[in-house]
């Protein structure tokens, strides 16, 4: 076991960003919050680098800082067509847990909630982790029995997981309805506690200040429009600020990752797909835990600001457009208003949608290719967000070795020659 | 929200309708052995561009029957609908046909039965 899998890189801060603190907080208040730093440089492009990460999102930003923090490898540019954390990190509906079947998917997921653990404490800034915990609801036998063999299983891999029954969930969750001739009726769930959510635009912000602390350049509003090679060697990419140079190329673009792999020749089994999210106006606390519904295809939490998050399942047909169609949401809503009636009078305040790249097996791909120094670390579908940390570790030792560790081996391209595919398609508890 | 125009019922909302992903995906035969890595790309890999796709969808509300349909996956446009078992006949339908890396594809070429092959 290679030790930089569970090495975690530099605790708090390292370079000449100042620390954020309750200290920092008074000094500034008492001088009206003038002498705040930014948090970041607007880096302007040099003409090569060590490493190229493709992709300013969490993932890809999350690389980044973990290259330079476990690997000392700080000669690293992250580059971004729009605003970084604008893509699918500032669109997902927060949540995190690592409660999957397979033992591959235990490994990367539990690596991944093992950092969000101490992430505030490593980037020196407040991602709100809150571990409120992730109910999953069973509305049929089969569910409960499915539902008894996931338990299992992620128990054996050391995991938390408890199963609750309709009225221990009624006392966890009071707005639920437990009314057994709905349609949809609760009959059990799962409960991961160390599950929850965490401010996804501030772990985006996090990463991209600890990053650019230790030296990595945060490029935005620059768009990669080709990867160079020579012969099967990647030499850097074409952008629109024009060409700059790499020893290596990790790319992290989730659903425009089939457009990238298009520049390299390079083909993938990914679907991009439209994921919709919406909130509500903000109410009082009535929520303080995460629900997911398998059956009906909805999960909701409320934010601190009070907002109910929700979100579905994808839309069923290919779209980079950041936005899906009406009859997801309103099916959603239907059924979150017969499980939760207190809703049904609820104002829904904002709607958007990301683009999911969706893999055969809803399991990522985090891979070496056939070009020398250029990486994927893509497929994340519709549950990337919780991965934030774990894939970014992972990936940037992958890129750091040129090898894949233990957790990230059986995520290779290769797995679509060989058959052997990490089926989760139920581990979302929404169709994927 | 799409407005589909089902060749056989008219138009219809998108709800009525299931889409079944890319179009003229040949399954390679039996008879021309391929490699693994090559039947892996029909079974798994797949066209995924930002813009002009073609798919398949199903009125799965209305007559349950297969057609082909050119979509432009940004802005959502609807090109061309056009019969199964055909190819696009539009200008940008047929762009969008032959821009797909399936195309000459050693598992392309062995969907056809051998008597066939290289022409």
């Amino acid at each position: 076991m290679a030790s930089s899998e569970l090495d975690r890189g530099i605790k708090g801060l390292a370079g000449r960003a100042k620390r954020y603190s309750v200290f920092a907080l008074a000094r500034n208040a008492s001088r009206y919050h003038q002498g705040w730093q930014q948090a970041w440089r607007h880096a302007e492009p040099k003409k090569s680098y060590d490493v190229i990460i493709i992709g300013g999102g969490g993932h890809g930003l999350a690389t980044a800082y973990y290259l330079a923090s476990v690997h000392g490898i700080t000669n690293v540019a992250v580059i971004e067509k729009g605003w970084l954390g604008g893509g699918n990190t500032g669109r997902n509906t927060t949540i995190i847990r690592s409660n999957y079947l397979w033992d591959e998917s235990a490994a990367i997921y539990e690596h991944a909630m093992q950092l969000w653990e101490g992430l505030s404490q490593d980037l020196n800034f407040n991602i709100m982790f809150s571990q409120r915990g992730v109910l999953t609801i069973a509305h049929s036998e089969h569910e409960l029995k499915e539902m008894s063999r996931r338990v299992h299983a992620i128990r054996l891999n050391g995991i938390d997981s408890d199963i609750l029954g309709p009225d221990e969930i009624k006392k966890f969750v009071p707005i639920i309805n437990i009314d057994q001739t709905i349609r949809y009726p609760v009959m059990g769930g799962f409960l991961q506690k160390r599950g929850g959510t965490a401010r996804h635009d501030a772990v985006a912000w996090g990463y991209a200040r600890a990053a650019d602390d230790l030296g990595v350049d945060i490029i935005q509003n620059c768009e990669v429009t080709g990867l160079r090679r020579r012969g099967r060697q990647i030499v850097g990419v074409e952008t629109s600020k024009g060409f700059i140079g790499a020893k290596k190329v990790g790319c992290v673009t989730a659903g425009h990752s089939s457009v990238l792999a298009d520049m390299a020749g390079l083909r993938l089994p990914i679907a991009s797909r439209p994921l919709q999210a919406l909130v509500s106006e903000p109410i009082k606390p009535i929520l303080d835990t995460v629900i997911m519904s398998n059956a009906v295809h909805m999960y909701i939490s409320q934010s601190d600001k009070g907002e109910m998050v929700l979100g579905a399942g994808v839309d069923k047909y290919n779209s980079y457009a950041q936005r899906g169609s009406w009859p997801v949401p309103e099916h959603m809503l239907a059924a979150a208003v017969e499980l939760f009636p207190v809703l049904s009078r609820l104002r829904m305040l904002r709607h958007w949608g990301g683009i999911v790249d969706t893999c055969p097996d809803a399991s990522p791909i985090l891979s070496k290719t056939d070009i020398e120094g250029l990486y994927f670390n893509c497929g994340w579908g519709t549950g990337g967000f919780k991965a934030t940390p774990g894939s970014g570790h992972v990936f940037a030792d992958l890129i750091a070795h040129d090898a894949p560790n233990r957790i990230a081996a059986p995520y290779a391209l290769k797995r679509f020659e060989t058959g052997f595919l990490i089926d989760e398609h139920g581990a979302a508890g929404v169709a994927h | 929200m799409l407005l589909i125009d089902c060749p056989y019922c008219g138009p219809r909302d998108e709800a009525e309708f299931a889409c079944g992903g890319e179009a003229h995906i040949a399954r390679p035969l039996a008879e021309n052995p391929i490699s693994d890595a090559e039947f892996g790309s029909y079974l798994f890999l797949r066209h995924n561009p930002k813009g002009l796709f073609t798919e398949r969808w199903v009125h799965s509300a209305g007559c349950r029957r297969w057609f082909n349909m050119v979509r432009d996956t940004l802005s959502h446009e609807i090109v061309e609908i056009y019969p199964m078992g055909s190819l696009p006949k539009s200008r940008r339908g047929k762009q969008a046909y032959a821009d797909n890396w399936r195309r000459g594809t050693p598992a392309e070429a062995a969907s056809k039965p051998q008597a066939k092959r290289g022409r």
